[in-house]
Order: C-alpha cells, then structure tokens, then sequence
C-alpha cells in the first residue's frame, strides 16, 4: 500500500485491529439479529402451518387447494395429562411445546429405563392431542409420536378412531433414516397398512408391530403391517415407538378414558 | 464488458471450482438428492458468495493482515445465517430438506478460497460478479448431479414422475446407490474425468512420477 506512508494510517496496527474487529463484530451481529427478529413470525407463522398441515393429512382431511387455518377449523386441540388422561385446561395449547416441556424441571419427567423402548429419554408430563370433530362428536383422536429409529429420531402423527383400539392413520414429518431404504416410513404405499389395524389385544395389551418380511394370515394379522427390506431397524423402530406411545406410560390412560366415554354414550 | 463476461463464465466451464478446483465436495455430495434443494442450495451459495466478496472487497484496504482471515469468516457467518433464516422463513419445505447444509456453507472452500483469493485485492463490483461467477460454476454442477441422481434414483425431476416406478405399477426399478452419497462421488469423478477429455488443458501434471528401474540398475 503506497499511501499508508504518506497518511500515517498502518492498517496493522494494534489500534486499527481493534477497530476493524470490533466493528465488523458490532455490524454483523446488528444484521444478524435484525434478520432473527423480523423473520420470526413468519418462521412461527410456517412452522405452526407445517404442523397443522400433518395433522389433517394423517386425518385424511387436507385438501391442497384449500387455506390450512380454514381446513384445521373441525379440529379441536386439547392439552392431556398423560398420568391420568384427563385434559388439561390451564395450559394454551397454542405455545405449548411438548419437545421443549421434556426438558424442564416440573414439566418433564424421565421415562424408566425398562418402559423406554422408544429410546427418547424424556417426556413431557402433558401431551397435545388433536380431535376430528363432526357434528359435536370426535371421529378421530391424534396422537403426537416420536422415538429412536436407525439413525434419527421419528417423529409422526397416529390417528386413532373413537374406540381407541382401531388405528386410522399414520405419518412421519421428520426423521433422517436412510434414503431409499428407511425413508419409505414416509411413504403412502407402506403407510397404507396402518387404517383398520388393532392397536391392543383382548387383554388391553399393545400389540401393534412392524414385522419382519411379509405379514402372515392368522390371528395376530390384524396387529401387524409388512415390514420394511432393508430397513429393519427403521421398522422395530416405528414399531416399539407406537407400542411405547400407546401403552400404560404414554396415551394408554387417555385412550381408555375416551373409548369408555364413546362407549357410555353409544 | 469483456472483463465481466470472463469473471462470470470463466468459473463456469475453464476454472470450475467443484470440477478444477476440488472444491465444496461435501456440500455437493449431501445436497443433491433431488433437484429442488439442489437449487434452493445453489441460490443460497451463490448469494452469500457474492455478498460476502462484495463486503470484504469493500473494507479490504482496512482489514488487518493478522485478522484477516477471522474477519473474512464472521462477514460470510453473518450472510449465511441471514440466508438461512430467509430460507426459513419463504421457502420452510425446503429448507427442512437441507437441514444443516445452508449453515455449512460457511465452511464451504469455494467462498472463503474466493475471499481470500480474489475479494482481497480487486474491487466491489468485480468481486461481487467474481462471487457470482463461482456460484454459478457450483450450481452447474449442483444441479447436473441433482438432475441424474433424482432421474435415476427416483424416477422423477422436481418431484414431477418421469420414469414409472415398479413400486408404483410402473417399469422402472429404482437405483437405491443413486439416493446414497457415493453416487455422487461417482457422478462427479465421472463429469471431471469427461471434461478433462474434452478439455485436455485441466489435466494436472503428476506430482512424482515412479522411475522406470532399467536391468542394468538391479544388477
């Protein structure tokens, strides 16, 4: 540089260095949190959509042609405590974060190792649920799931119909198991399976499984989906998530609740 | 103008920083599943290459030579995470799909290699179109690999069904290896290897060449 002689000005000083460092620090963190800040709500605004949009494919609900927020407007939410499977009326069901609850001390709790077959460590002490209404009466109930498969973590929607016991749907919105092999948990000919199975045996017990190669006719038929070539650790995977989310520690207390309820009114 | 023309297109074809250069491999292996984050990842790199050069050319005479490098890093931090929240916020389906990608586009060779090699001695202009130049010369060969691997691993382009899957009644059958990421290893050995037959001149000279051990020396 020619000029920083006659200047004076020496752009390796320690003075400089500090200015240009501390400067570049101050304007790009200005940019950065101004980009946060501005584009949260629509961040939320798509996040909260996304989630609603899963909700009615797995109900079998959405129409691509028609506005999410219109088409959610048959589906109630409601916040359930899953120790006892009564709903919960002092949290929003709106903010209410059940990923997030896991982790907080009250809001949380730590599942026994020999209840964890789902591998996810925590859950949070109540549940979202989502219910098809249609003329004043619930048509579906729809259960949030997660657990370990091969490589990630699943997440999807069960939708149970009002005996608690017949399985109405399935969908996975988020995993990372291998393309092509494991990825085919996302897809409609396997997922087909699902609507019309049996979650629980005559004792109550949770049967529903993924098996290994091709479902069998017999009695147990009626519990079980064809398993998936290739992809057999995706498949235990969806299969002890479902068992985990539909036993005693996860919404079993609510799906008797409503299955009785539907019961004593029919 | 001719100037301009060679710093857009020179990095297309003659100076193609994935095919010459062997640069910006991961990104090209981990997002070329399908076509459609393929090209959401292009548009993201090629922004920030841009910006990021335009930025660091513009305080380029005030950067210290001891920082310079940390400063040129926390200047394309800064784009990238504002392009991965406006990816998030306009374009949520997709951005889901590239995950961690958009992010790592800070470690991508090919922009801060850029900074470092360009944006630090010429001009904003030229460095802007500099960025862009490289940008595009990734998104060619981006999308070539995105547009062979979704054809072949998955019947389809942008999600639209061209070849008929056998799972889906079709004649098809689907080639698993292309949706895993060697395929893409494969794919792009195989475009370097056809442009340097076409273009003998990107050959590189070999580094040692082993001696020819003549009878005479064993003896």
């Amino acid at each position: 540089m020619p000029d920083e002689k006659k200047t004076g000005f020496s752009r390796d000083s320690i003075s400089n260095t500090l200015v240009v460092a501390i400067g570049v620090s101050l304007v790009c963190s200005v940019l950065v949190s101004s980009a946060a800040i501005v584009l949260r709500p629509l961040q939320e605004a798509n996040q909260n959509e996304f989630r609603q949009r899963i909700v009615l494919e797995v109900a079998g609900l959405y129409d691509p042609g028609v506005p999410v927020d219109e088409q959610f407007g048959n589906i109630e939410t409601r916040i359930v405590d899953l120790e006892t499977g009564q709903y919960v009326e002092d949290v929003d069901p709106q903010s209410f974060d059940a990923e997030a609850a896991a982790n907080e001390p009250g809001l949380g709790v730590g599942i026994p190792k020999d209840q964890d077959i789902a591998k996810i460590g925590r859950r949070a002490v109540y549940a979202p649920v989502y219910i098809v209404m249609q003329d004043g009466a619930p048509q579906q109930y729809i259960l949030p799931v997660r657990g370990k498969g091969l490589w990630s973590t699943l997440y999807g929607y069960l939708s149970v119909e009002p005996d608690g016991n017949t399985v109405s749907g399935l969908r996975f919105y988020e995993h990372a198991e291998t393309p092509g092999l494991g990825d085919q948990i996302e897809k409609e000919p396997w997922l087909a399976q699902w609507p019309g199975q049996k979650l629980y045996d005559e004792q109550g017990e949770p049967r529903m499984e993924v098996v290994r190669g091709q479902v069998q006719p017999g009695p147990a038929a009626i519990h079980q989906v064809d398993g998936l070539s290739g992809a057999t650790l995706t498949a235990n995977g969806v299969t002890y998530l479902i068992r985990y989310w539909i036993g005693s520690h996860g919404f079993g207390p609510y799906l008797a609740r409503v299955s009785s309820e539907a019961n004593d009114n029919g | 103008m001719a100037e301009t023309r060679k710093i857009i297109l020179d990095p297309v074809v003659d100076n193609n920083p994935v095919m010459l250069q062997v640069l910006g491999i991961c990104s090209a292996l981990a997002v070329t599943t399908s076509l459609l984050p393929a090209l959401l990842m292009c548009i993201a790199m090629t922004s920030v290459a841009a910006l990021s050069g335009a930025a660091i050319s513009g305080i380029r005479t005030r950067i210290p030579n001891n920082i310079r490098i940390i400063v040129q890093i926390t200047i394309i931090a800064s784009f990238v995470i504002v392009v991965d929240q406006l990816l998030k916020a306009y374009a949520f389906e997709t951005s889901k799909q590239l995950s961690v990608f958009v992010g790592l586009i800070i470690t991508n060779c090919i922009i801060l290699g850029r900074a470092e090699a360009f944006a630090m001695s010429n001009g904003v202009g030229l460095s802007f179109l500099d960025g862009i130049g490289n940008g595009l010369g990734y998104s060619v060969v981006l999308l070539a690999v995105a547009t062979l691997r979704e054809l072949f691993g998955a019947g389809s382009l942008f999600g639209a069904q061209i070849l008929p899957l056998t799972s889906n009644g079709g004649w098809y059958e689907a080639n698993g290896l292309m949706l895993l990421p060697p395929s893409a290893f494969f794919i792009i050995g195989l475009l370097i290897w056809a442009v340097r037959t076409a273009r003998p001149k990107q050959v590189e000279k070999p580094e040692y060449q082993i001696h020819e051990v003549h009878r005479t020396e064993v003896l």
